[in-house]
């Protein structure tokens, strides 16, 4: 049994074991915002697979993203899910460290059989890759696989939104896997494999390559932007604030043990009209957002990591400085009885559509310990003049087991 | 021509891929009575254990003897070039199963007096020999590739037939069932160079290489002639072709397929065990190529594409089972064999739940994006594991 590391040695591996998962379980984390301590530590950062939360919520957000989200085959039963999911913890365990998958890797078995490793990503590092299993409701749907009892209470499908434009065939999925890491070629390398030993079991119904993360989880990290040019994820919740991720973040389980240390996913793809955006002026893009576009700060003044003051009053117009209906105050969790949600979307761009239209926009991701969360804020949002500016074009809702400990697979409990 | 006696008198071919030796010791003789209209097993169920058909041919051809598999596709055994007046044997050790016995005077077609036959008893315990196994596999997996190229002989006459006269209902009736035969050896086809192309060309194909585009899909295209139109607008296959176009095209076909009818009977056609197995992963690959049949490319006028699929899935299958005891038999084995008997069963009944040869499929462009996305997930779920053949039939690991 030969496996090969995708680089001899593993700076940090999985020193860090099962230790907290917030900032301190990094082996290398980032400094210095967007600006690595060097290149090689952004390429052989890792984050340890197990523990007490799945990686990828608050690890510190990689600059790429590849997720998928699967069906179960038509005949697949509660067995093939467990095994599925099993050996997809398995071949996470490796991939994590930067290993190969399987036995033998991708060049270390017999010239006669294909490889069990796809690699592509054989000389790359370990690149922070972290990967992040959800559960769809579907798979709870009485009658299918035996698991209507464990369906935690609030786990029902997303209601209708106001000018959401969803396309089925991208939404929904009964499984989804979220790969971050530093090297694209990293994240499509995960999901590659983890397709391949679904295929019997599961398959991908839709996937979405991300880039460009717009947001933040540590306070190291700089505030970056989305495609609209404006800072995104100011107010985002961070890793080291326990207390504000027990509130909104952690599930208790809803009764539902497996459930417990888990959260829900939520991901929306938001198409932008980039065009029109484009065409908008400087004064109203800033209007719309609610922040100054160089700084980020919100236009009641000073920094963009101070509070909003939303009841600010403009000298120049005796208006609010902060509009009734900017997007700040209407996703602020003044207005939405304190509900804050942890975001880590990515920039997409797909090239164009037929009329020569950009196809691009926010790959939003949310993770929260109730689906009221993000349904509350985006009824709030109905009214948000940004709205001339985005459709949602797609949906995905999942609800994220725990972590694993060693020798556990993903969602054990479910099958207790 | 009296050759074939003096050379081969007993044919000792494996019913399972195990070959034992002095099979016919204590072997139970059947007598087989080929005639110009019949083919007569003296009984038609045995014990397990070596079995010894003597077939005496009564007819006035030179004929053959065949045992197949339930599926009546897969050679369990066959005995050639039994001249008229003379008796060859066919020897070897048969598990228990459902078997089909079957003549073929003349040595082309379907063949005559297809009958059951039933083995009853325990499993015969046979040792794996590599070279006599493979051997056996490629022997009988050969006979089988003979007799798919005759059938298609048969059924492209019949087709081409249809087409030249004029009758397009019964041409399009045929058009799928007459392909059938080719699609199930589409590899091996394929090793003959020129001659797929020729065949089975799509028109995308000939016009990027230049070639004039004849063979099954042109004439499709005029058969199918409104379908043409929709898909190349104001492009010179729109226009119908004259009687003569017709019988040129038709003719050039026939010519063709039984060139290869030629070459896979020819003494220096010779495949080997990989053939075999790449050959099975080859026919599915055939299936899901972005030009194939599960994006409903491959029939683009008749929309008759999963008859195709369903071909390629049987030759794929018939190629796992002509290697399967090997594999069953080498490390690790039982459990790719459990994976591809569960996969292949599940493949087919999925398909069959779209029809079938004999009262037809329905038209692929009914078949609807998540269903088409369905047959896609269970060819990956058969193909992933059947990539894995290979390397466990040659025990390299």
């Amino acid at each position: 049994m030969t496996r090969v590391s995708r680089r001899g040695l593993l700076l940090g591996g999985a020193a860090a074991g099962g230790a907290a998962l917030g900032g301190g379980g990094v082996a290398l984390a980032l400094r210095d915002g967007d600006a690595p301590a060097s290149a090689d530590a952004d390429e052989q950062a890792t984050y340890p697979f197990e523990g007490e939360h799945q990686a990828g919520i608050t690890t510190p957000v990689q600059r790429h993203l590849y997720f998928a989200a699967y069906d179960l085959t038509a005949n697949a039963t509660r067995d093939d899910l467990r095994t599925l999911l099993e050996d997809w913890t398995e071949a996470a365990r490796h991939l994590a460290q930067g290993r190969e998958v399987g036995e033998t890797g991708a060049v270390g078995g017999s010239p006669l059989a294909p490889p069990e490793d796809t690699g592509e990503a054989l000389g790359l590092g370990p690149n922070g890759l972290t990967i992040t299993f959800g559960l769809g409701p579907a798979l709870f749907e009485p009658g299918r696989l035996g698991l209507e009892k464990k369906r935690p209470a609030l786990f029902e499908p997303l209601p209708s939104f106001a000018l959401e434009l969803l396309d089925e065939a991208t939404s929904g999925g009964d499984l989804c896997v979220q790969a971050c890491a530093n090297d694209p070629q990293v994240a499509v390398h995960a999901i590659r494999n983890l397709s391949r030993i679904a295929f019997g079991r599961a398959q991908i119904r839709w996937a979405q390559l991300g880039y460009g993360r717009t947001s933040s989880t540590t306070r190291d990290q700089a505030t970056p932007r989305n495609l609209m040019g404006f800072k995104d994820g100011t107010r985002n919740i961070k890793a080291d604030e326990a207390d504000e991720l027990a509130a909104h973040v952690w599930s208790g389980g809803e009764g539902q043990d497996w459930f417990a240390g888990g959260t829900y996913l939520v991901t929306r793809k938001i198409q932008m009209l980039i065009e029109s955006w484009d065409r908008t002026r400087l004064d109203e893009q800033e209007a719309i957002i609610g922040r100054d576009k160089g700084k980020g700060a919100p236009l009641s003044g000073d920094t963009e990591f101070t509070e909003p003051d939303f009841e600010a009053v403009s000298t120049a117009t005796g208006d609010k400085a902060i509009p009734m209906d900017a997007h700040v105050r209407l996703a602020h969790p003044d207005f939405n009885t304190g509900q804050r949600m942890l975001r880590r979307g990515y920039n997409y761009v797909e090239g164009n559509n037929a009329l020569g239209q950009t196809s691009a926009g926010l790959f939003f991701i949310a993770f929260q310990k109730s689906p009221r969360q993000f349904i509350d804020i985006q009824n709030a949002l109905a009214r948000d003049p940004l709205n001339e500016y985005i459709r949602h074009v797609a949906s995905g809702f999942f609800a994220v087991p725990r972590g694993v400990r060693g020798g556990e697979h993903v969602a054990q409990d479910l099958f207790a | 021509m009296k050759r074939a006696l003096g050379l081969v008198a007993l044919a000792g071919l494996a019913l399972t891929a195990c070959v034992q030796n002095n099979a016919d010791e204590d072997a139970e003789t059947i007598a087989v009575t080929s005639t110009a209209d019949g083919c007569q097993v003296a009984t038609n169920t045995a014990q397990s254990g070596t079995l010894a058909f003597e077939v005496k041919n009564d007819g006035n051809q030179v004929t053959e003897f065949y045992m197949l598999g339930d599926d009546k596709l897969r050679i369990i055994g066959e005995v050639e070039n039994i001249a008229p007046g003379t008796s060859r044997t066919l020897t070897f050790v048969a598990q228990p199963g459902s078997y089909f016995t079957v003549c073929k005077p003349g040595m082309v077609g379907d063949g005559i007096g297809e009958a059951g036959f039933t083995v009853t008893g325990e499993a015969v315990e046979v040792a794996v020999d590599d070279e006599e196994a493979f051997a056996a596999a490629v022997t009988n997996y050969t006979a089988y590739t003979k007799t798919q190229v005759a059938e298609l002989v048969t059924n492209v006459t019949e087709f081409t037939n249809a087409y030249k006269a004029g009758d397009d209902e019964l041409a399009k009736k045929l058009f799928p069932i007459t392909r059938i035969n080719y699609e199930r050896i589409e590899p091996t086809a394929e090793q003959f160079g020129d001659l797929d192309p020729k065949i089975d060309y799509r028109k995308p194909g000939a016009d990027a290489e230049g070639l004039e585009w004849t063979g099954f899909h042109r004439i499709e295209a005029d058969l199918w002639l409104d379908e043409a139109k929709k898909n190349y607008p104001g492009d010179p296959i729109t226009t119908a072709l004259t009687p003569e176009q017709r019988t040129t095209l038709a003719d050039q076909l026939v010519a063709d397929v039984k060139t290869l009818y030629e070459q896979v009977h020819s003494d220096s056609f010779k495949l080997g065990i990989e053939d075999i197995t790449n050959g099975a992963i080859g026919l599915l690959d055939e299936v899901a190529a972005p030009d194939g049949k599960l994006p409903g490319e491959e029939d683009e006028f008749s929309h008759t594409d999963l008859y195709d699929f369903y071909a390629n899935v049987e030759g794929a299958e018939v190629a796992y089972l002509n290697v399967r005891d090997i594999a069953a038999g080498k490390d690790g084995g039982d459990e790719l064999v459990t994976t591809l008997n569960k996969e292949f069963g599940a493949m087919k009944s999925l398909l069959g739940k779209y029809g079938d040869y004999d009262s037809g499929f329905v038209s692929y462009d009914t078949v609807g994006q998540e269903e088409r996305n369905a047959l896609g997930a269970q060819l990956n779920a058969l193909s992933e594991p059947l990539s894995k053949l290979t390397s466990q039939v040659l025990g390299v690991s």
